[in-house]
């Protein structure tokens, strides 16, 4: 019990007295742990609800309950920010704690309680002000009540309210009174030129738990009487269990049970390694007719053929078919992108404790209430599953889907105790949602002043949104995940066209960290380049000429340019640009290479962004170092293959990470803007390739359209 | 039963010959700090210290401990006051923070070796722990903020 926080063993109590509304939320101690609802123990206190984010103790505790999950890109410490700035008390002073289910916490941007999509912060940035503004003027009302004063006349700061004579009440002591004051319909929020968290890189608030070890992942749940399992997934798509012999294995020592469930065959034993050796021993046939002929040259070929259907029309403006037919001279090229794994490095894991009464699971997840639902599956109903959020060792979309829940919760009712189901590497590689592959023809017109008159992109890949929320995108609707960086073309062309087939690859695909931006973007600003040099311009100044009306893209690009020192290249090196405008944030990056013994060496990023208003710049540079070396594995190396239905790659010898000795020279530049707050989790992976690949142009003259750049020999 | 010293304790645990330190640290001791990551040796998650020396735990059988004395991130200090812990707090590396219990062990073998390191020396040093989130450029910066405070100290 020891190793989990007070805050997720006891969070059903919580739960249960309804943290999404004001009011009283618990009465009991958290901090003795004895039995909640025992009486009175040392240390007791009250804590109450101000809203569905903030409970104040009576002994002075301020608790904030992350309502996303924290899997590297900072909401534990920009969220609390957000609200703490309007609550005038120090963020560092906040207790955090996951919240749990709950329609409070739905994800305005996505329509559910969600962490993805570089949302976060765009969803928050007035919601949590807001409350956290409310919540001040309850506790100014409550003093003032006490005081026999009006609340206007009333101020804070540093957690006590002030009365015009001076007197002064903590929080905590009108926390109760506070609750139950009438939430103000509408309050002021601050200035921004008053902000005094707000913008600046207040040191994060997951740090210290993060470099002692105490940080609790969802590997890390201890629970009293808790097993650990280990499953066996089918090893192709589709896979069945033909035969299954499990007598070596249940004779193994510490194996408890063999549970076949429905993602597979699960060892549920007193240790994890037990379950993983007694799994390894079990003798299982298993049928693989189902994706018997799947493998990479079908999936290939499917896109192709697909590619020659018409496509559903994501953006058109003007005529860019009529134009090309017209066009003094036309420039096309087929791109071709590979399936990517996450690779988050905590594998897929779940704890689940299933009594006669309900469920508990315990759970690195981006996706709470479907993560309620999948263990409801085994039986129960949604609201008698209770999801406890733990930190995620790397998220990047993966922790959106859900697959490995399920197991977990059947394993545990099959044993009628807590376990914690783990996959070991080569399961999560084999058995990841991977990043689509992608087919795609693009073309380019111009007019015979050498003018670009007509842009069309015609992309082919499978929608993963059909696959992970079916019914969502009707049928016959662009799935808005397929054509980002496309229908959003920024260059003045006068006739575009974006449309995009829909084709099943017959595996999983999920999103990926900056999802089809991963995709678009390289095949756009690839060809992009491929244009300047037909209509003979310097790309960086061709790119510049059509992006006049676009005010944002321009600025972060000749930022970029001239912190690369573009236009003065050092001897042997050479330089690739992209530009794109992702979850509202505007970015340019220029590559900087050299070659050697035929290899390329990406020698440094140059990263320039416009993403409106930040919450903590230190924490945006992280994001755009961080995306910048996700998008670079990918670049030189990233590709799951397939044959016979089996996944090739298994673990990191053969799915290779960007390491220390790799990592080039990043330099990041954020432009200054009041311009709302834009997501920056993930845009940065995306111009990585296209940047690094233009430079390889810029080097070599050869075009790369297909991706990862070692499939070329060039890395 | 097998008996090892963690973090300055000797522990008496029950568990098979070939159980790798790995499992017996998280599952039967119950240091979760340390963390599994591939079960291969690639990804350094799991790095532990045996004899002030860097090792992988998941591939280092429990029973192959003998007297060495085992160090964990739990057993670097009481209070995250260990000049690498420090270092790291001041310049807010971790992301997920999943990697860095095992980037801090890599880092804190290193300096004892060689209190002044050089970029190569963090290189060769550091590639066999890798971040997912991509720390990298903070990890150098904080080894060499580590050894300033060491420095500072001596």
């Amino acid at each position: 019990m020891s190793a989990l926080p007070a805050s997720l063993v006891t969070r059903r109590d919580v739960l249960k007295a309804g943290a999404a509304g004001a009011g009283l939320v618990l009465a009991i101690s958290l901090a003795g742990c004895s039995k909640p609802g025992a009486g009175a123990v040392s240390g007791e206190r009250r804590q109450f609800a101000t809203n569905a984010w903030l409970r104040i103790g009576t002994d002075d505790s301020i608790t904030f309950l992350c309502d996303r999950s924290e899997m590297g890109q900072g909401v534990y410490t920009a969220l609390p920010t957000l609200l703490a700035e309007e609550l005038e008390i120090d963020p560092h002073r906040l207790t955090i704690e996951f919240a749990p289910v709950g329609d409070a916490y739905k994800n305005a941007a996505i329509g559910a309680q969600v962490t993805g999509g570089s949302t976060s912060v765009r969803d928050a940035w007035t919601k949590l002000r807001t409350a956290g503004a409310q919540a001040r003027e309850m506790l100014k009302a409550a003093a003032a009540k006490e005081w026999d004063t009006a609340a206007s006349a009333c101020r804070v700061e540093n957690g006590e309210i002030i009365s015009p004579y001076g007197k002064r009440l903590r929080y905590g002591a009108v926390a109760a009174a506070a609750a139950s004051m009438p939430v103000p319909a509408k309050v002021e929020l601050k200035d921004p030129q008053k902000f005094r968290w707000i913008g600046t890189a207040m040191p994060r608030l997951d740090t210290p738990a993060k470099v002692d070890g105490s940080a609790t992942y969802g590997i890390d749940v201890r629970l009293p009487g808790m097993l650990h399992a280990a499953l066996a997934q089918p090893p192709m798509v589709g896979g069945k269990v033909k035969t299954l012999d499990d007598s070596a294995a249940k004779a193994m020592p510490g194996v408890r049970q063999i549970v076949t469930t429905s993602s597979g065959v699960a060892v549920v034993a007193d240790t994890w390694w037990q379950a993983r050796k007694a799994r390894d021993a079990l003798k299982i046939d298993w049928d693989g007719s189902a994706s018997a002929g799947l493998n990479d040259g079908s999936i290939l070929r499917g896109l192709r053929q697909a590619s020659a259907k018409a496509g559903i029309v994501a953006r058109t403006t003007g005529d860019a078919e009529t134009a090309l037919k017209s066009a003094a001279r036309v420039v096309r090229a087929e791109y071709e992108l590979p399936l990517l794994a996450h690779a988050t490095l905590e594998p897929q894991v779940c704890t689940a404790d299933v009594r006669a009464d309900g469920c508990d699971i315990y759970v690195p997840t981006q996706s709470q209430a479907v993560a309620q639902a999948a263990a409801a599956a085994a039986g129960l109903k949604p609201a008698q599953v209770d999801v406890h959020t733990t930190f995620l060792g790397g998220g990047f979309g993966r922790r959106i889907d859900v697959d490995f829940i399920p197991a977990a919760v059947e394993a545990s009712k099959a044993v009628g105790k807590p376990v914690k189901l783990l996959w070991t590497r080569e399961d999560d590689t084999t058995h990841d949602v991977y990043r689509p592959p992608a087919y795609d023809t693009v073309a380019g017109g111009f007019d015979r002043d050498g003018k670009l008159i007509a842009w069309k992109l015609h992309l082919t890949g499978p929608s993963i949104t059909a696959r992970v929320f079916p019914g969502v995108v009707p049928a016959g609707a662009v799935d808005p995940f397929a054509v980002e960086a496309a229908a959003n073309y920024p260059y003045d062309v006068p006739n575009v066209l974006v449309d995009w087939v829909p084709h099943d690859i017959g595996l999983n695909v999920g999103y990926w960290r900056s999802v089809s931006h991963s995709l678009n973007c390289f095949v756009a600003e690839s060809f992009m380049d491929e244009l300047a040099l037909a209509a003979g311009q310097d790309p960086a100044a061709f790119r510049r000429s059509l992006l006049a009306k676009q005010p944002r893209y321009l600025e972060v690009l000749e930022v970029a340019l001239r912190r690369a020192g573009y236009d003065k290249p050092s001897p042997g090196r050479h330089f690739g640009v992209a530009a794109m405008e992702g979850y509202d944030t505007y970015m340019a990056q220029v590559a900087e290479i050299s070659l050697a013994g035929g290899k390329i060496k990406v020698e440094k990023i140059i990263c320039a962004l416009d993403c409106g208003r930040t919450v903590n710049p230190g924490i945006v540079t992280a994001q755009v170092e961080s995306s910048i070396l996700f998008g670079l594995s990918a670049a030189l190396w990233g590709e799951i293959n397939v044959q016979a239905g089996r996944v090739q790659q298994s673990n990191f010898h053969d799915y290779r990470l960007v390491r220390m000795n790799e990592v080039p020279k990043i330099e990041t530049y954020q432009v200054s803007s009041d311009a709302p707050p834009g997501g920056i989790g993930e845009p940065a992976t995306a111009l990585v390739a296209p940047a690094v690949c233009n430079a390889i142009f810029a080097a070599t003259r050869r075009r790369l359209r297909s991706l990862p750049i070692a499939r070329h020999k060039l890395a | 039963m097998l008996t090892i010293n963690v973090n300055g304790t000797d522990r008496t645990v029950d568990a098979e010959a070939d159980t790798p330190l790995l499992w017996v640290l998280r599952d039967i001791i119950g240091l979760t700090g340390t963390k599994y990551g591939c079960g291969a040796a690639l990804c350094g998650a799991c790095t532990v210290h045996l004899d002030g020396q860097p090792v992988r735990a998941c591939v280092t059988p429990a029973s192959a401990v003998g007297t060495a004395k085992v160090v964990t991130i739990e057993g670097l200090s009481s209070d995250r006051s260990h000049p690498v812990q420090r270092a790291w707090i001041e310049l807010d590396v971790p992301q997920c923070g999943y990697c860095q219990s095992g980037q801090i062990m890599s880092a804190t073998a290193l300096l004892a070796q060689t209190p002044k390191p050089t970029d190569a020396d963090i290189d060769a040093a550091m590639a066999g722990n890798l971040c997912r989130c991509g720390t990298y450029q903070r990890i150098r910066a904080a080894i060499h903020r580590a050894a300033e405070i060491m420095g500072e100290k001596s």
